[in-house]
């Protein structure tokens, strides 16, 4: 029997058609699940894969296994300070610039002028929390690739980061410390020369990390012409921060769209180059990381010695009751723009507060970086947009 | 752009499709837009040169109590970097609205997310499935009247 | 030692068990020793202390601790598991592992057993373990174990090639499969050592073996079969308690066996690096194991410095670079040879 099958289905990508043979020859799609459970989906996040082999033909991401009803919750307190611990259980490794973030919107509501002290203090610790939650982004990406050296690495600089804010409010990892219209405490006395300490300290780390992770040939093989994501489909994604500024896009809200008091710091907004690949691919998007705690540090160091005198809690408001509006309010997190859309009512609590986290809008970029790629590619794109499963689901 | 020529823009182009403007004495400026009209209004103000919105900040379901739910689109220019707010007016019996996914693809999950919450129903979306709930959960959960159901699948919900 | 043994004890069949035990006398302390001191060498690499508490000393008895508990867990059988496969598996992974130990020469006195076809038959022999690793990823009944082993199996096979070239070319010089002969043929100084002749065909040879077997068994930058990272465990994953420490044992067993061979064939094996001075049968013990830790400390080091490279990198490396280089070498060494005769 002389039969030619040709399959345009969709279905049947990878068809090859024996003449003669009349059955064709085609590889089956096997859909993989990959978390909720696994080590590199940075949480409980789930991936449906289609794969071919090991190529990837589809993703489908399932979130929610992490959801906490954070706006639920938000809506039922009591008032609108009671909601800043819940705002650090969204991003909870860069848990200061979630506060932050809820903190200025919530000024601004109230028309607050927070006092000198209080915003540099601020901007103080947003640095050294966005230098902190880089390290986990950068360490773990490493360990995503293969690497768990440079995780330890990572974690033993981001122990300093952790005394500092230990000593300042207590808590090492979810602070309550940014008030509406001030800080739970004073920086203790050391505070100062610590921070100095710790940016003398750190600077030459970066340099070993270049050495150990950044510039192997290993990390470039595995990272670079891979996920790569084109400004244009970045910007239409809504993606933010490393992930977009690595695709070229020279966007940061602190300096084009400024808050607090960070445009009276002199910094770079570092930017993917595609120097080993592609513009765009993961390379870039880890490289933006670690040329942005250069930054951080070059603002903690400016901000340091500015300091004012003052009192930290002469403007948090002992009744907060805004007038009924509503307003939306972007920062900069260290996973990008992380916006608060409050409806005030004229009560003591918001009648919603709606977040737009930035993990989760850059993960729905997900499957557009994915398709084609290799199962090994999956886990270092995901790394690469950087995810905390907390913010995502909230 | 200022927001009064934003909105005037609307108005010129889309007459019918802008129900209602506000851009002084608030935050954000904003234009109320038919419920069937938001797609084109989003193409038109995306693809104008003068506006040129290419980034949708935020998309936001809002239960305004009384069987009133909304959509609050946060648009911005990279480009001119400037700002405006669009909203939608839906009823909970009649919770239809046109999706914007096919004009940003940032809505795509930010409308599961207002779909899952409130429940309101964009159509044209390709995958409008709930999102952060189960995918068998019944109700909206972030609507002003909804109570917390005791029992999902047989198991005891603590509360 | 077989024949000191045969005068002591008069039976033949006791002298062939004793034979056969050394080398599991040698591969359980070995293991035993070796997790230890990887988790050691990691640490002290990543700035930290790592075991410190068991038994007192640097946590020397961490490992023996660990042993215990995977002796007294529940031994977990999936229930869609291939129940016979999945039993299986672990004992033919490490049959393979340890099987390639009868030909290991640990002493000018000592081998297991002294056959004319000895790297031949380790070579061969130590093939089985991809049966097992295989069996071990289908009979789980699970995606990534499967992709595990498949991973590896694709891995073993493309990268005995390079391995088996790479000793051809020793082979040639030789004249014979024999590893006891092998040493007997760099005896001397230094320079007699097949790693320093025929320079520079053997010295890439040296490293192209150490390469290709590290892919062998599975060591970073070639871990992908079970890169924890992407594949949860690999093909172990479905394994828990004495099952996976048997895969486990089976591992080092094997790293310390690549690294014998890599002594043994290039370093001059049992021979003393002094010539004459330090030599005999103990210190020839003694040199041989210190070259083979040598290479697993080696091992170690990459393991806890290099990321994991993609599948297809591996088959690159392995298919475009290293079997070309391993046949230039051969041919090399083979011209040379017949030049020079």
């Amino acid at each position: 029997m002389e039969a030619t099958l040709t399959y345009t289905d969709e279905k049947n990508r990878g068809a090859v058609t024996i003449p003669g043979f009349g059955r064709p020859l085609r590889s089956e799609e096997m859909v993989l699940n990959m978390g909720p459970q696994h080590p590199s989906t940075h949480g409980v996040l789930r991936l449906e894969l289609v794969v071919d082999g090991e190529v990837v033909v589809d993703v489908i991401p399932h979130i929610g296994y992490l959801h906490r009803c954070f706006e639920k919750h938000a809506e039922a307190m009591i008032n609108y300070q009671q909601i800043i611990p819940y705002a650090d259980r969204m991003d909870y490794i860069a848990a200061m610039n979630n506060e932050l973030g809820y903190a200025i919107a919530c000024e601004k509501l109230l028309k607050i002028k927070v006092p000198e002290r209080v915003e540099y203090i601020r901007v103080i610790m947003a640095e050294l929390q966005r230098i902190g939650s880089h390290l986990i982004a950068i360490g773990t990406y490493g360990m995503d690739i293969g690497a768990f050296t440079p995780f330890l690495y990572c974690f033993r600089d981001r122990e300093r980061i952790l005394d500092i804010f230990e000593q300042t409010c207590g808590a090492r990892l979810l602070y309550n410390y940014i008030w509406i219209g001030g800080l739970s405490h004073d920086v203790p006395a050391s505070f100062v020369e610590k921070v100095k300490d710790f940016c003398k300290y750190y600077r030459p780390n970066i340099k070993e990390l270049n050495d150990l992770l950044s510039y192997n040939k290993i990390f470039i093989e595995r990272t670079a012409n891979v996920g790569v994501l084109p400004a244009e489909v970045a910007i239409n994604y809504g993606v933010s921060g490393p992930v977009l500024r690595g695709s070229g896009v020279k966007w940061d809200l602190r300096k084009n769209d400024p808050y607090s008091i960070y445009d009276r710091f002199d910094f770079e907004i570092p930017v993917g180059k595609g120097l080993v690949g592609t513009l765009g691919d993961c390379w870039d998007r880890y490289m933006v990381r670690v040329h942005e705690m250069e930054q951080s540090l070059n603002i903690i160091e400016q901000a340091v010695d500015k300091i004012p005198a003052g009192d930290v809690q002469s403007a948090v408001p002992k009744r907060i009751r805004p007038d009924a509006a509503e307003l939306y309010i972007r920062t900069e997190t260290p996973k990008g723009e992380l916006g608060y859309y409050i409806v005030a009512d004229g009560t003591t609590s918001p009648a919603r507060v709606k977040v737009r986290p930035p993990c989760f809008v850059n993960l729905s970029a997900l499957p557009a970086m994915c398709r084609g790629a290799m199962i090994s590619d999956v886990i270092a794109i995901l790394g690469s947009i950087d995810i905390v499963l907390g913010e995502v689901d909230r | 752009m200022i927001p009064q020529e934003i909105s005037n823009a609307i108005k010129a182009k889309f007459p019918d499709a802008l129900l209602e403007a506000k851009v002084d004495g608030v935050f954000d400026p904003y234009a109320k837009i038919a419920p069937d009209k938001i797609k084109d209004v989003s193409l038109f103000l995306r693809d104008n040169e003068e506006t040129l919105f290419d980034s949708l900040m935020c998309l936001s379901g809002v239960d305004y109590t009384g069987g009133k739910l909304g959509v609050v689109y946060h648009l911005h220019s990279m480009k001119w970097n400037h700002k405006f707010t669009l909203k939608v007016d839906v009823t909970v019996e009649n919770p239809h609205c046109q999706s914007v996914e096919s004009v940003w693809k940032t809505a795509n999950w930010h409308e599961r997310e207002a779909f899952d919450m409130y429940g309101i129903v964009f159509d044209g979306h390709p995958d409008l499935r709930r999102i952060l709930m189960p995918y068998d959960w019944e109700g909206y959960p972030l609507r002003k009247d909804y109570k917390v159901p005791e029992y999902y699948q047989g198991m005891k919900v603590p509360y | 030692m077989k024949e000191a043994l045969l005068d002591l004890l008069h039976n033949e069949i006791l002298v062939y068990v004793l034979m056969a035990i050394v080398p599991l006398l040698w591969i359980i302390p070995f293991a035993l020793f070796a997790v230890w001191w990887e988790r050691k060498i990691s640490a002290h690499m990543q700035d930290r202390l790592g075991p410190m508490r068991v038994g007192g000393w640097h946590g020397w008895a961490q490992t023996i601790a660990d042993i215990l508990k995977l002796i007294q867990k529940e031994d977990i059988i999936p229930t869609a598991a291939d129940k016979r496969l999945f039993i299986l598996s672990p004992f033919v992974v490490f049959i393979g592992s340890y099987a390639a130990f009868a030909a290991i020469p640990f002493s000018a006195a000592y081998v297991g057993s002294e056959i004319n076809i000895g790297l031949f038959y380790v070579i061969s022999i130590s093939s089985l373990v991809v049966i097992g690793l295989l069996m071990a990823g289908w009979s789980s009944n699970n995606k990534w174990s499967l992709f595990g082993a498949m991973r590896s199996a694709a891995q073993i096979v493309s990268y005995e090639i390079p391995v088996a070239l790479s000793l051809l070319a020793v082979i040639m010089i030789v004249g014979s499969f024999d590893l006891q002969e092998i040493n007997r043929a760099q005896s001397g100084p230094i320079w007699h050592w097949f790693v320093f002749q025929k320079f520079p065909f053997l010295f890439i040879a040296a490293i192209i073996y150490f390469v290709a077997s590290l892919a062998e068994v599975n060591r970073t930058p070639f871990d992908i079969p079970e890169a924890e990272s992407e594949l949860v465990a690999g093909y172990h994953t479905e394994y828990s308690g004495m099952k996976f420490a048997l895969f486990f044992l089976a591992e080092y067993a094997n790293m310390f066996a690549v690294s014998a061979i890599a002594s043994t064939v290039f370093l001059g094996g049992w021979n003393s690096p002094f010539s004459d001075f330090m030599s005999g049968p103990l210190w020839g013990a003694f040199w041989f194991i210190a070259k083979g830790m040598g290479f697993v400390f080696l091992q170690m080091w990459l393991r806890w410095t290099l990321p994991r490279l993609r599948v297809d990198q591996l088959m690159y490396v392995g298919w475009k670079v290293l079997i070309p280089f391993s046949f230039v070498i051969v041919i090399g060494v083979g011209f040379w040879v017949m030049l020079t005769r």
